[in-house]
């Protein structure tokens, strides 16, 4: 239960961050680790639930996003970082990227709690 | 010890974080920012735009006085209905930063030198050649002329201030695409960069980038064969003002220096800086204007197409803006207020290029090494040090010194692009570096009624020089070619000057009344296509021929000598026209030198190709490229002996050059022998040679199926930053080089647009581009198809109440103030 808690709580928070404020992109990272110090769970499990959280915010945002821009950017960023115009590829890094940030922090937060 | 995970896990955190928040170097160049970059909510996710995104719209900002209407039309053209001046330029910068922001700043950073700032050190050269050319004080001294003015200061005043208020509204993640991807922010605008802008298009037109290269070539091969390879005449002419028009007594003579064969004519001076960037040659334009005593309904046909390098977001911005004074629709710089090429009620104009050469080179002597002292008129005279800062993203700032002499900025000494171990002080003299109000020019057209409000608007337009075209309602047709045209005597300024006497100046600028002019000829047309705009009757020197390309206005007038009942639709064909004249004079010479029992199968079979050739460079086309390739394989034959000992950069004589030469002395001409060879070659050598050395390449070519006319040229519409992946690449297009569709590899007609000026008027237009700068945005190329196909957009020039009723209508902008 504690580990969909973490999930739900990180990607809202996450969101309305973004959406609310104007602080700096990388601030979803001390979203992940308020809620991992919050909600105690195992740091792999901690790690697992922001990854998941923002992994599939992220994928969904901007597949929302890409669908109705007919992938016309997607294509583009796609072959300029490379990624051979592969746009669903692009979607995934994206979310591998996001995930990846809230999921090392989530782990900080949930060692930080064992250390109290 | 459970503090030790905490710390290992806690530093690959804020590592990782850090490497998500840096530009990466990979290769040659830089990341943008991956976590920033990709994130959905801040990055370029953010950029890209709905397909049915809708421009439907109610915003209250202050600035305006009244409230604006603004329909956009399916193009995504906006039609702006303001109730003053101010309030419609406020708008038009407004709208030309909500599509276009990235662009007109990263144009005007261009032009200041402040690429490196942006894009990091391998662009210092860059920069340091705009500020030693004095782009930025050409623009401050611009700005001054323009602020001087208070019509022009109001409507340029009210663009900045409409384009910062679009600027301030924007949210962090809202900027356009391109600053996200190199990783900087838009900063405010202001009229400097107007002038900026405008002072780039002075650059791209009237940059004479030959000089230096010219005295080289002296240098190399002496004076005599100089003139053998740059002859003083183009035979082919057919000049913008019909040869035979007499031109009345110069107010203005110039007096030669007395020291001109040795000082000059006569000195060989070596220049061995070379610039890191030069103005397309090709850059030019075709335009004309047809009498209702030729058109079908009896009223005026005007045609323009500048040919300018072809890139996104395109240099073009097509809009209609509308105050109870005047209605006026066209295209626009994004970066400067007004209609810059356009129509309204009751008259239309164009632009060509008038090529005249206003920027010349001086070799300055120096006191000593710190430059602050020069000889001129037989003392030293202090020279002011101009210090330029140009910043460098991730490196210490330079601080670039500049002398500034009486003709104007060193460009060229030891501290710049020498590999001489004793370089020349080069100073340049440039017409731009005045200041002088342009805009006021347009802002003059924009509101013109008829023929005396045309002349005034244009009187005085300084820089770059234009073929200004024009026709009325009312039945006028004119031309004339206007600029701040400087009196020389033959060959000032052709090659670099002596520095140190007053006698090589430039004496005084050509009185406008007496710049080349045309109203309502009997022939019932005007054109011009950037060839000479007189023969040798006029009584000031133009320039050297050779700036001038002559077979577009050669075949431009032939064919509008023999059209009658003309219509738009004829109008289109022959703006659109891949006839090749330049391959039409050449092909007699070429058929009749070539030795056929010296060739083999491939190359017969080439040549039957080039003689079945109908001289059209349509797309499909293989008589285009084969004639192509073995022209240029001769031009190589020709002159690569004579030229490829030289050690520093010469200038290649103009195709003109060659054939005129072929055709009328080439028994004589000794550039023909190959020089490295014991034998004395004929024309018959080389041109059969020639079409040897073509097949090679041409035998590639087929093998790799491009052979096809469009094909081989490969035309793109390329991104201002180069990337492939934003640019429009492989479009199949015909025309190219000396062809009236101009569309060559990166260049050609960045617009194209037909006027019929009825009572009602009709137009048609066309860019290879689109409305929106934004390449997440279906609006950014959407235009090139219907380019390259040759076809035209209706024009929808039609006042408000009818806005509020077209179909064509698909957005409505309410600005209000508030």
């Amino acid at each position: 239960m504690k580990f969909f808690t973490a999930i739900i709580l990180t990607a809202l928070l996450t969101y309305a961050i973004g959406l609310f404020t104007n602080l700096p992109w990388y601030s979803f990272v001390f979203c992940a680790l308020i809620i991992a110090i919050a909600v105690h769970q195992k740091p792999w499990k901690a790690f697992l639930s922001a990854f998941i959280a923002v992994f599939i915010l992220w994928i969904v945002l901007a597949a929302i996003i890409d669908n109705a821009n007919e992938h016309l950017l997607s294509k583009k960023v796609a072959e300029i970082l490379p990624l051979n115009g592969n746009y669903t590829l692009l979607i995934i890094v994206t979310g591998f990227i996001g995930g990846l940030a809230a999921g090392m922090s989530a782990l900080t937060g949930s060692f930080l709690r064992k250390i109290k | 010890m459970r503090i030790i995970p905490f710390f290992i896990s806690a530093i690959l955190t804020t590592g990782l974080i850090i490497a998500l928040n840096s530009q990466l170097s990979i290769g040659n160049s830089k990341t943008p920012r991956l976590g920033y970059f990709l994130s959905p909510q801040y990055g370029f996710w953010q950029n890209a735009e709905p397909a049915n995104v809708s421009f439907n719209d109610d915003i209250k900002m202050p600035g305006i006085s009244q409230q604006v209407d603004v329909y956009f039309d399916d193009r995504l053209v906006p039609h702006i209905y303001a109730e003053n001046d101010a309030d419609a330029y406020f708008i038009q910068g407004y709208i030309h930063a909500k599509f276009r922001l990235w662009q007109m700043e990263f144009q005007t950073n261009v032009v200041s030198g402040r690429l490196s700032e942006i894009l990091g050190e391998e662009r210092i050269n860059t920069d340091k050649y705009f500020r030693r050319l004095g782009l930025v004080y050409a623009a401050e001294n611009s700005v001054k002329a323009m602020e001087a003015n208070p019509e022009t200061k109001a409507a340029a005043d009210a663009y900045t201030a409409g384009v910062n208020t679009y600027i301030n509204s924007l949210e962090p993640q809202q900027i356009p695409f391109e600053y996200k991807l190199l990783d900087y922010k838009p900063e405010a605008w202001t009229n400097l960069k107007s002038a900026l802008f405008l002072k780039l298009m002075s650059w791209d037109l009237s940059g004479a980038p030959e000089d230096l290269t010219y005295t080289n070539t002296k240098a190399y091969f002496g004076y005599e064969d100089f003139l053998q390879l740059f002859p003083l005449k183009q035979d082919s002419l057919d000049p913008i003002i019909p040869k035979g028009t007499v031109f009345e007594k110069p107010e203005i003579t110039v007096t030669k220096p007395t020291t001109l064969d040795s000082l000059y004519l006569g000195k060989n001076n070596i220049i061995s800086n070379q610039p890191p960037l030069k103005p397309n040659k090709n850059n030019g334009s075709n335009n004309w204007a047809v009498a209702g005593s030729k058109t079908k309904s009896g009223k005026p046909i005007l045609c323009n197409d500048p040919h300018l390098g072809l890139n996104l977001p395109s240099l073009w911005f097509e809009m209609q803006i509308t105050t109870p004074e005047y209605s006026t629709y066209g295209t626009t710089f994004p970066g400067a207020p007004t209609i810059i090429i356009g129509f309204n009620d009751s008259c239309a104009w164009g632009v060509t290029n008038a090529g005249r050469d206003v920027k010349d080179y001086y070799a300055m002597q120096f006191k000593d090494s710190t430059m602050q002292e020069y000889w001129f008129d037989g003392k030293w005279q202090p020279a002011n040090i101009r210090t330029e800062i140009i910043k460098v993203k991730g490196k210490p700032s330079i601080e670039e010194k500049i002398a500034m002499t009486i003709f104007g900025p060193v460009m060229y000494d030891k501290s710049y692009l020498s590999d001489s171990a004793k370089p020349e002080n080069i100073a340049v003299r440039w017409k731009a570096h005045d200041g002088s109000n342009e805009l006021r020019t347009f802002y003059k057209l924009n509101r013109m009624k008829g023929y005396v409000d045309y002349v005034d608007a244009i009187s005085t337009f300084e820089c770059p020089g234009q073929n200004f075209v024009f026709a009325a309602h009312n039945g006028d047709i004119a031309i004339r070619q206007q600029g701040a045209f400087i009196a020389k005597w033959e060959q000032q300024g052709d090659f670099v000057m002596p520095g140190t006497d007053s006698s090589y100046m430039w004496q005084s600028v050509i009185p406008a009344k007496e710049n080349p002019q045309m109203l309502n000829p009997e022939r019932g047309f005007v054109s011009s296509a950037n060839q000479q705009a007189v023969d040798a009757t006029y009584p000031y020197y133009l320039g050297k021929p050779n700036l001038f390309p002559p077979y577009r206005g050669l075949i431009i007038n032939r064919k509008l000598a023999a059209m009658n009942n003309i219509t738009p639709q004829d109008m289109q064909m022959l703006q659109t026209d891949n006839y090749n004249v330049f391959a039409e004079i050449c092909k007699p010479s070429l058929l009749k030198y070539i030795n056929k029992s010296a060739l083999n199968e491939t190359e017969k079979k080439y040549l039957q190709t080039f003689i079945n050739w109908n001289l059209r460079n349509d797309i499909h086309e293989q008589g285009a490229t084969i004639f192509k390739i073995w022209w240029d394989s001769l031009e190589t034959a020709v002159w690569a002996d004579e030229y490829a000992k030289a050690s520093v950069k010469l200038s290649f004589p103009e195709p003109s050059t060659l054939i005129e030469k072929i055709i009328n002395d080439s028994s004589t001409y000794k550039f023909i022998d190959n020089i490295n060879t014991p034998n004395k070659e004929t024309l018959e050598d080389v041109i059969t040679l020639a079409l040897k050395n073509a097949t090679k390449e041409l035998e590639m070519l087929e093998q790799k199926e491009m052979l096809e006319w469009a094909k081989y040229k490969d035309t793109k519409v390329q991104h201002l930053t180069k990337l492939p992946a934003l640019s429009t690449l492989h479009i199949p297009i015909g025309g190219g080089k000396h062809i009236i569709n101009a569309t060559t590899s990166v260049h050609g007609p960045s617009w194209r647009m037909i006027v019929h000026l009825t009572d009602k008027i009709e137009a048609y237009g066309v860019y290879p581009g689109g409305q929106s700068g934004n390449p997440g945005s279906k609006y950014y190329n959407n235009f090139i198809n219907q380019w390259a196909e040759g076809k035209y957009y209706d024009l929808i020039f039609i006042k408000k109440q009818e806005a509020r009723k077209d179909s064509r209508m698909k957005w409505h902008t309410v600005f209000i103030n508030g």
